[in-house]
């Protein structure tokens, strides 16, 4: 059963096609990754599938609803979150309360329960904590729980924007290049967490990633975009052998070559 | 070194602490009871409630022995003069400012909404009092007999708030649709168009009284006592300002003051965390603007005189200075914030102004036409501006974030862990 649907989706810019035509489905619990040179509009549908834009065609459904038309944090109410390429995190904020924004929806008090500080408030916002710091902890991240987002080091504030985007309970994760700019120390952990991830929290994957090892071991389905359409889709196998996934890459040369060099 | 080592000494030791903090407490305020006028020891009284701020206490009992001093202590001691009415006209108004600035704060330190036009909701709260607490009403309200009497005050305290609150969202919708410099702007030129509109709505109907302002506005009555005198309302003051208090830091620390604190850090980011941007914009201006609205009644009542003059542009700035120069979003530094500058304001430059007039008028020293101490009086209030800005660019007090207890948490999911195996 698929839990994302994105049928026929375009997205122009004025004159500039961003993406055509593309389709993709994301099976329940599984690993799937988006790859493509830069500018292939990887971003873009990462965009238009949280509600940053709104598709100039086609549609997506979560779960066979559609998504097309409401804004961001509707979307991340229905279930889907996503990390960013550039951390966005809450830079003044300290680690913790960053995961605590993150439960934003499933806080239940109103302002008359903030006030008079009810028992019920309390109560929640007691477990809320509980249930981030456990979040933390799983990422190795828990002795830094009062420390400013910003002071922490680049891959623990990768994993940070991870966590925080878990804290929301989604049904589907969009990471965008979670590896970017970690040592290879920090990558090979973090395989670790993605492969876990959808046992773990219950939640399937989506994933725009350059490191190609990472992106050959854990996803089980991929697709690649160029110039904003999709070229080619399937297992790393396929993708790995795939004429024109190379030629995106390499350019043509490299595929024409009398001695195909392995490109990924 | 030496006394390095004996300052961490001292402020490890908290019965010392307790110790000094007492014998100033009770020297400056024994000084001020005695003494016909001084300033110095009124303002080292109020120091005290800064000084209890960083000792090593309990919290609670930090609120206690602030109360004790506010609501016993400082009227009391300052009541030994003929200058009691006097320092408390300035603690009245420096608990107005510091209720404003805790509500600027919301909308600045903790949404991050630069918003130059605050004053407007100060001027809404003020005049929906004076309005109906004067003749005023009775020009275009076709029922109802006005002037209301003196108990309607404390009803108008809540509606203050509200129509204020009202005010602010009204404005909200449209403003919050631009960001950064250009929503400074229009929050600005929305503060003019609201005092111009109290200014000019003298005809066809006579509502604000146009440029005349509003005169006589009937004074607040409690068990059929009239509060007329600054000390009255300098506790009618403290506790307003107790509330809006307690309501800003439990908003603070809630989901609410969270999502302004991650809309102020990243907007794409807060909505991505299903926050939704505009309502939570509006929530900062409404609660914002309903704090300032409700000191605007108690203002309308205690000067029982208003006018547009008072709701100018230069106000909304002294307020947004309040904020900055004690620390944006952060509450204790906001307080210290708007008491220095009110203080400054009204008291110590005017104090010292008088100083030197006097000096120049029995001859001991003289001072040039340009640069009479009236004059100087704002130099010297940007100066230290100017100064704050460089060294101290954070703030007097900058906020920090709540610090959770790592070890109570560790503990609690421990606990659970052990239930669900059990």
């Amino acid at each position: 059963m698929s839990i994302l649907e994105v049928t026929n989706l375009t997205k122009t810019f004025g004159g500039l096609i961003a993406n055509q035509d593309v389709s993709m489905n994301v099976e329940k619990g599984s690993i799937t990754a988006v790859i493509g040179p830069n500018g292939a509009g990887k971003t873009t549908f990462f965009n238009m599938i949280t509600g940053v834009y709104q598709p100039t065609s086609g549609d997506i459904k979560l779960e066979g609803k559609s998504v097309v038309g409401i804004k961001a944090d509707e979307v991340s109410k229905r279930g889907i979150s996503r990390t960013f390429q550039n951390i966005r995190l809450f830079g003044e904020m300290s680690v913790i309360e960053n995961v605590l924004v993150g439960m934003h929806t499933q806080l239940k008090t109103n302002l008359l329960g903030i006030f008079l500080n009810f028992p019920g408030t309390k109560k929640e916002e007691l477990e809320a904590e509980e249930e981030a710091y456990r979040l933390l902890k799983h990422f190795d991240l828990a002795h830094l729980l009062n420390e400013k987002a910003n002071n922490l080091s680049y891959g623990a504030q990768r994993k940070l924007e991870i966590a925080r985007a878990l804290a929301t309970k989604p049904k589907l994760i969009l990471l965008d290049e979670p590896a970017a700019g970690m040592n290879p120390k920090e990558t090979k952990e973090l395989t670790e967490i993605i492969k876990r991830m959808g046992e773990e929290f219950d939640v399937s994957v989506l994933l725009i990633e350059h490191d190609m090892k990472l992106v050959m071991e854990i996803s089980e389905h991929i697709i690649v975009l160029d110039h904003g359409e999709k070229i080619a889709e399937g297992n790393p196998e396929e993708i790995r052998t795939n004429p024109k996934v190379i030629e995106a890459y390499l350019g043509s040369s490299a595929v024409h070559a009398p001695t195909t060099t392995q490109p990924v | 070194m030496v006394m390095k080592e004996k300052w961490s000494l001292f402020s490890q030791n908290k019965w010392a602490q307790v110790l000094l903090f007492t014998l100033f407490v009770f020297v400056t305020s024994a000084a001020l009871y005695f003494s016909q006028k001084s300033v110095i020891a009124f303002l080292l009284l109020l120091s005290s409630l800064l000084i209890l701020h960083y000792l090593k206490l309990k919290k609670i009992t930090k609120w206690v022995v602030a109360a004790g001093l506010l609501f016993i202590l400082i009227p009391f001691a300052s009541s030994g003069g003929p200058a009691f009415q006097s320092y408390m006209d300035v603690a009245t108004m420096v608990g107005i400012y510091v209720s404003m600035a805790l509500g600027l704060n919301i909308v600045v330190g903790m949404a991050g909404l630069l918003d130059l036009g605050f004053v407007a909701f100060f001027a809404v709260g003020a005049y929906s009092y004076s309005i109906f607490a004067t003749p005023q009403a009775s020009n275009f309200m076709p029922f109802g007999t006005f002037p209301l009497g003196g108990e309607s005050f404390w009803m108008f305290l809540i509606i203050g708030g509200f129509v204020a609150a009202i005010a602010g969202v009204l404005i909200g919708i449209p403003v919050l649709r631009v960001k950064g410099d250009y929503l400074a702007i229009v929050t600005l030129g929305f503060g003019e168009i609201i005092r111009i509109l109290f200014n000019n709505a003298d005809r066809p109907v006579n509502i604000t009284g146009g440029a005349m302002g509003i005169a006589s506005v009937t004074p607040p009555k409690i068990f059929g006592m009239e509060l007329i005198f600054p000390n009255q309302f300098y506790f009618v003051t403290l506790v307003i300002l107790l509330f809006t208090l307690f309501a800003v830091i439990r908003l603070e620390q809630s989901k609410l003051g969270r999502s302004w604190k991650a809309v102020r850090e990243n907007e794409i980011a807060a909505q991505a965390m299903g926050i939704p941007i505009v309502k939570t914009k509006l929530m900062a201006f409404a609660l914002g603007a309903s704090f300032s609205g409700m000191m605007g009644v108690v203002f309308a009542a205690k000067q029982a005189f208003i006018d547009p003059t008072s709701f100018t542009l230069m106000e909304s700035f002294t307020i947004l200075v309040m904020v900055v120069l004690g620390g944006m979003g952060s509450v204790p530094g906001v307080i210290l914030g708007a008491a220095v500058v009110t203080i400054l304001n009204l008291q110590v430059l005017t104090e010292l102004t008088n100083w030197i007039n006097q000096l120049n008028f029995n001859g001991v020293i003289s001072i040039p036409e340009a640069l009479s101490p009236a004059k100087m009086q704002k130099f010297i209030f940007g100066a230290i501006l100017v100064s704050f800005a460089l060294y101290r660019p954070k703030g007097l007090i900058p906020a920090k974030n709540k610090v959770f207890d790592e070890k109570k948490l560790k503990d609690a999911i421990k606990k659970k862990s052990q239930i669900s195996t059990d």
